[in-house]
């Protein structure tokens, strides 16, 4: 086990050639689970790669502790990877696949059968452990993957790269509460990369968000949804996303098509001294209608969708577009609905990034 | 549903009933036709039951034949299907040298097989070809027209050079289309270049092994136009197989009822074996 430091790492798949991945700097903490997030094409499964050894950056350092392992090969990593697609020694009884990177580090056959037995149990694959790997189905091939990241106690992290792609969704469920299990009882670093964001969400601790090889943000779901540090975040994360609408700032008050809305002084007065371009940007899920009696803006409602529990409000307020959720429709009037944005919800993003954010 | 649409079923399968029956019945039946029948001329002939069978499975000439055939045709699969396993191990994954590889070991196969023949003819005579001159220099005495055992060298070394490109080929498919992910996985397994081998790159060939064994098998017991060029069968006998034996006897002899009871047991034979390995590697799939 141990902490995954990132230092200045970034990878050129041509010697000056556009970067797949962009230089960054990160630390993660050992026994975290991180789950890298983006649109594919994002560098994502680069960033994978070059975690597990499958890949050398062009720049930068990998350390796993204190130890540099840039160069090392990923056999001598100690680390575990699940892959899309569940790879398994057809030839091989379920057993033998999980003994197999025990067998090839020569352990004792008596520690070998133990081990695997733990692991077996702790996956749900001690009924099927003499039969071979092949016949069984997609889902119990993809444990066996896992397993076989797991069995080595020495195993610094394990890594997982859209390991649900080929799995029936009501298993999915079933296998992420699995990998949070196992996760708890071995206290693992995990790496998990997916282009799903319920899947980042429900996962990980920690998500990484990626956009052109770029780390755009690295926080708890909560903070990702609360303060995303840049729109594509909060566009990306949320369904629908997030609102944004071009602004100018005057004082602590934003101005969008017109009308004003009031935003945190220290954010207004940081936005202004930024000099970009400016846009507010607000969760569909956070603007509140207005009461009876309160001063709102007025958003022209162009389509209403039941969403079961919620509604989906899709309308313009001037020529911007917004998403509105309600709870329910009754205080939509005949000349539209009229709506608070709420002081501490309303964010301010300078050339895309978070007016006073962290980056 | 209605008997009528059953009738037009069978109407709209009968062009190919027809072509089939032109193509592989009839000819086949003439030769059924012949194996039990002794036929002297149009409108004299005999029938004679089983006898040419019995004739022909008690010839020692061709119990000789069917040895040398069977020596042959598990040689060529001993040698060729691992080498051409081997050489597709070799192969470059990807780039320029691909095709390059491709288009060389695709050239044996393009050779017209008496042509084949004709080229080694020349290529391994002891007093002019390259191969045959090369080999006396060194200090062996190799003469394939006057000894057995160099004659059979020849004809196998022939036949590797001509058809091991098959099994490359369909090997080298084969290994292609194993996704990265088994051999990255297996790199973080700890696994080692023959542990690869063994528990991904052979039980993911086995779909194409089983066709180059079942191609290779009959190709090479059906094996003519080469060796016929080549030695002539000779020196002796040596290198006779069967189906120079069956052409003497049909068209050299005439004996056409013999032939006839020859070419259906030898047609039993490569049908059987061919089933009996199919069979096998079927099988070895299920064990376990």
């Amino acid at each position: 086990m141990a902490r995954i430091e990132l230092n200045n790492l970034a990878h050129q798949y041509a010697p000056g050639g556009e970067y797949a991945l962009q230089p960054m700097q990160h630390v993660w903490e050992d026994g975290g689970a991180y789950a890298l997030l983006g649109p594919s094409g994002c560098g994502k499964t680069t960033l994978l790669n070059i975690i597990s050894g499958l890949l050398t950056p062009s720049q930068g350092q990998v350390l796993f502790g204190d130890q540099d392992v840039t160069r090392l090969p990923p056999e001598q990593r100690n680390i575990g990877q699940v892959f899309q697609f569940p790879v398994i020694y057809d030839t091989m009884s379920v057993f033998d696949n999980l003994a197999f990177p025990l067998r090839n580090r020569r352990l004792s056959e008596d520690y070998v059968s133990r081990r695997v037995t733990q692991i077996a149990g702790m996956l749900g694959l001690d009924e099927v452990l003499k039969r071979r790997a092949k016949n069984l189905t997609a889902d119990a091939k993809q444990k066996i993957s896992l397993g076989r990241g797991l069995v080595r106690e020495d195993v610094a992290a394990v890594l997982f790269d859209e390991p649900l792609t080929v799995i029936d969704p009501h298993l999915k469920w079933q296998l992420r509460r699995k990998l949070r299990e196992v996760h708890e009882q071995l206290n693992l670093t995990l790496v998990y990369v997916t282009h799903d964001q319920t899947e980042a969400l429900t996962f990980a601790d920690k998500v990484v968000v990626m956009l052109a090889g770029q780390v755009l943000q690295v926080g708890t779901p909560q903070a990702l949804f609360e303060r995303p540090e840049h729109t594509f975040v909060g566009y990306f994360i949320g369904s629908p996303g997030m609102n944004f609408m071009d602004c100018q700032v005057e004082g602590s008050e934003a101005i969008v098509a017109g009308e004003r809305i009031a935003v945190d002084p220290a954010m207004a007065a940081a936005a202004s001294e930024s000099g970009g371009q400016l846009q507010l940007g607000i969760r569909p899920g956070l603007i509140r209608p207005a009461a009876a009696d309160e001063a709102g803006l007025m958003i022209q409602v162009d389509q209403v969708e039941d969403l079961g529990d919620y509604e989906l409000i899709t309308g313009h307020l001037g020529e911007h577009k917004i998403h509105v959720r309600l709870e329910e429709s009754e205080k939509i009037g005949s000349d539209g609905l009229k709506v608070v944005f709420p002081t501490e919800h309303s964010l301010l993003y300078a050339d895309d990034r978070l007016v006073g954010g962290g980056a | 549903m209605d008997k009528r649409e059953y009738q037009w079923a069978w109407l709209m399968v009968l062009p190919v009933v027809l072509i089939v029956a032109f193509s592989a019945i009839m000819p086949l039946m003439t030769v059924v036709n012949y194996s039990v029948q002794d036929i002297f001329g149009p409108g004299s002939r005999f029938f004679v039951g089983t006898e040419w069978f019995k004739e022909v499975l008690r010839d020692p000439a061709l119990h000789g034949a069917l040895i040398r055939q069977i020596i042959f045709s598990a040689a060529v699969l001993v040698i060729q299907i691992p080498l051409g396993i081997a050489l597709a191990l070799c192969m470059p994954k990807k780039g320029p040298w691909v095709s390059v590889a491709l288009v060389l070991l695709a050239l044996p196969l393009l050779v017209p097989w008496n042509v084949v023949g004709t080229i080694w003819q020349v290529f391994a005579r002891p007093d002019v070809g390259l191969a045959g001159v090369a080999i006396n220099s060194l200090g062996f005495d190799y003469n394939y027209t006057g000894d057995p055992i160099d004659a059979w060298f020849t004809v196998l070394v022939m036949d590797v050079w001509h058809w091991t490109s098959l099994v490359i080929l369909l090997c080298y498919a084969g290994l292609q289309a194993i996704p990265d992910a088994f051999y990255q996985a297996a790199r973080i397994d700890g696994a080692s270049r023959w542990a690869v081998f063994r528990y991904i790159e052979l039980p993911k060939l086995k779909g194409v092994l089983l066709i180059a064994i079942l191609l290779r098998f009959i190709f090479s017991f059906r094996i003519y136009a080469e060796p016929f060029v080549l030695t002539g069968g000779g020196p002796g006998n040596s290198t006779t197989f069967l189906s120079q034996s069956l052409t003497t006897m049909a068209v050299g002899q005439f004996d056409l009822g013999p032939a006839a009871a020859f070419s259906l047991i030898y047609f039993l034979i490569i049908l059987l074996f061919s089933y009996v390995f199919y069979l096998t590697i079927l099988n070895m799939d299920r064990e376990g």
